[in-house]
């Protein structure tokens, strides 16, 4: 890609005590690019996500992102307000867990809602307008409005975390195991849904998986991590079709093996 | 420090508002901070005072703070200036401190209240001391105390309105009626204690300065003298205060707080004055409800 990359992480590490969380990854995403990251259990995707999303500060190393103004800007150097700014508008980050990353106690329109509301929307006719559209995007009834994800399904509560992230049009969303714990048949629904989102809006996105499955069909590149490093990186159909390291390698096998 | 032996006969005296200067001079500093920032949550290190937090030790321990001898302090609950919890907290202050009650919002010169505000217009040089017992008002949405923090900091108040969101999607308007958030010079949210919101328009721009504490949460806040205070709301759902359809059944006063008085268990009922000083006032000066003089 000839584009100025969105996103540049460079040599990141990430220590929790003496055990290694991630150690000496640099990446870079661009603008409209779907970036996998895939690993066994306990390989430091979590952690890698957590430092390009500056959920964790680094051991070594920095992570930059394009401002909408063109800047390249080391965010480590970005004020707090600037930072959770960002983070409100130009960020997404779509968790394992919806407990983590919804309000279950507030209604779906609340949930949507509430990064207009930060924003500065004071007219709740069109904030609601507007979470219902986004609801109808995410494939839920304009009559769950009001109803808060305690009463929706796994599927749905992910979906509702997709419309929360997405209404301010955010450029990057950090995703970690989207479709980790729910059924086959509702992964692949949420799997097309987020695809067709993806490539609409032109969204960048990180997204963690164990799963090549997922890797496969979302992702243009992928990083394979083991014990906290890079140990490969690439176009994703290549690294799955022919991958290099003998651990890919394993990696790929036992999937199609499964 | 408080409790000294005179003349061989044990006898306790207290310091006078009962705190020993050093806390009152802490708790001042607190409050000098808090009207230097109006609506921001100042904390204190709060006493231990001789009555259970849900009696507004907070305010007792800020009207302790301010009180000086020249004083003439007014205390009401809900309005009313002889429930058990005003008629302690005043009788308190009658015995640590000496100084002078009344039950007259005109002649008071400081008011701890809980609930309310006077109906009496307030003014200059009067102090206002609300006893508060859940300071944050984000607290509903974002129980982590680190996060609220930062919210304020870089005044994120988004959170606020997700809350009257919430309350419009279910109730079709606006329901809060009660602690109803408000926005403080232009900058801090802050929850105005429990008042129904009848009396938030009573805070904007009010002569007499206001000061809340919080006993349990350990906090201080303040609107200065003349400050702006704004009910939070939506363009298309706006502001507004209960209105009654009655008047006063005692004084017939109309665009007051009213508090529904049930009269016997067949459905009987009367609505009067829940500020009992501006009803008797009114009925002084020969002001009459449909109700008035069958129990006088
Ligand atoms: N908060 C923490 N404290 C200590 N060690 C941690 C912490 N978080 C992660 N680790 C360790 O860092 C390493 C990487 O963990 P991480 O959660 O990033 O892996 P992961 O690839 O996301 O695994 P999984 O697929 O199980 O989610 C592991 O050895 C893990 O035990
Ligand atoms: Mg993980």
């Amino acid at each position: 890609m000839i584009e100025h990359p969105l996103l540049v992480a460079e040599g990141l590490s990430k220590n929790y005590g003496p055990r290694i969380g991630c150690r000496d990854v640099s990446l870079e995403v661009h603008p409209g690019e779907v970036l996998a990251v895939v690993g066994e259990s306990g390989s430091g995707k979590s952690t890698l996500l957590g430092l390009l999303s500056t959920e964790l500060a680094p051991s070594a190393g920095r992570v930059s992102y394009r401002l909408r103004d063109g800047r390249l800007a080391d965010l480590a150097g970005l004020g707090a307000a600037e930072k959770r700014l960002l983070m409100r508008t130009d960020w997404g980050f779509v968790r394992q867990n919806p407990a983590d990353g919804l309000r279950m106690a507030v209604s779906a329109g609340g949930n949507v809602g509430e990064r207009l509301m930060a924003v500065g929307w004071r007219h709740y006719g069109n904030i609601r307008d507007e979470a219902i559209d986004w609801l109808a995007k995410v494939e839920i009834d304009a009559d769950r409005v009001d109803d808060d994800p305690r009463a929706f399904s796994g599927g749905m509560r992910q979906r509702l975390q997709i419309a929360r992230n997405l209404v301010t049009r955010p450029r990057l969303v950090f995703m970690d195991e989207p479709t980790g714990g729910l059924d086959v048949s509702v992964q692949a629904r949420l799997l097309d849904l987020i695809r067709g989102l993806v490539a609409e809006l032109g969204l960048a996105v990180v997204i963690v998986t164990h799963d090549l499955a997922v890797a496969r069909l979302l992702s243009h590149r992928m990083v394979v991590m083991r014990h906290g490093r890079v140990i490969e990186t690439g176009i994703t159909d290549q690294v799955l079709d022919d991958p290099r390291e003998p651990y890919t390698q394993l990696l790929v096998s036992s999937v199609l093996a499964a | 420090m408080n409790a000294q032996a005179a003349g061989g006969m044990p006898e306790i005296t207290y310091n006078f508002a009962y705190l020993d200067e050093q806390t009152k001079r802490m708790i001042r500093r607190a409050i000098l901070k808090a009207i230097a920032v109006p609506g921001y949550q100042v904390p204190f290190a709060a006493r231990e005072m001789p009555m259970p937090y849900g009696w507004g030790t907070g305010g007792v321990q800020v009207t302790a703070a301010v009180l000086g001898p020249d004083d003439v302090l007014k205390v009401i609950d809900q309005g009313a200036d002889d429930t058990t919890n005003a008629v302690a907290i005043r009788g308190f202050f009658e015995k640590t401190a000496r100084v002078a009650t009344t039950t007259s919002t005109q002649a008071a010169t400081l008011i701890q209240t809980r609930h309310r505000v006077p109906e009496t217009p307030l003014r200059e040089n009067q102090i206002l001391v609300y006893q508060v017992p859940i300071p944050e008002p984000l607290r509903f949405l974002e129980p982590r105390e680190t996060e609220t923090r930062q919210l304020h900091a870089l005044a994120e108040y988004g959170l606020m309105h997700v809350k009257l969101y919430e309350d419009i999607a279910r109730h079709g308007h606006i329901a809060t009626t009660y602690a109803y958030p408000v926005e403080v010079a232009g900058r801090y949210v802050m929850d105005p204690s429990p008042i129904p919101k009848f009396d938030n328009p009573k805070l904007d721009d009010c002569p007499a300065l206001q000061l809340f504490g919080a006993g349990r949460e350990k906090r201080i806040y303040a609107i200065p003298p003349h400050t702006r205070v704004r009910s939070l709301d939506f363009e298309d759902h706006p502001f507004r205060v209960q209105r009654f359809a009655q008047s006063c059944a005692l004084c017939a006063a109309s665009g007051v707080y009213l508090d529904e008085v049930i009269l016997d268990d067949k459905g009987g009922r009367m609505f009067v004055c829940s500020d009992t000083d501006y009803c008797n006032g009114r009925q002084e000066a020969g002001h009459r409800g449909e109700m008035a003089g069958e129990g006088a």
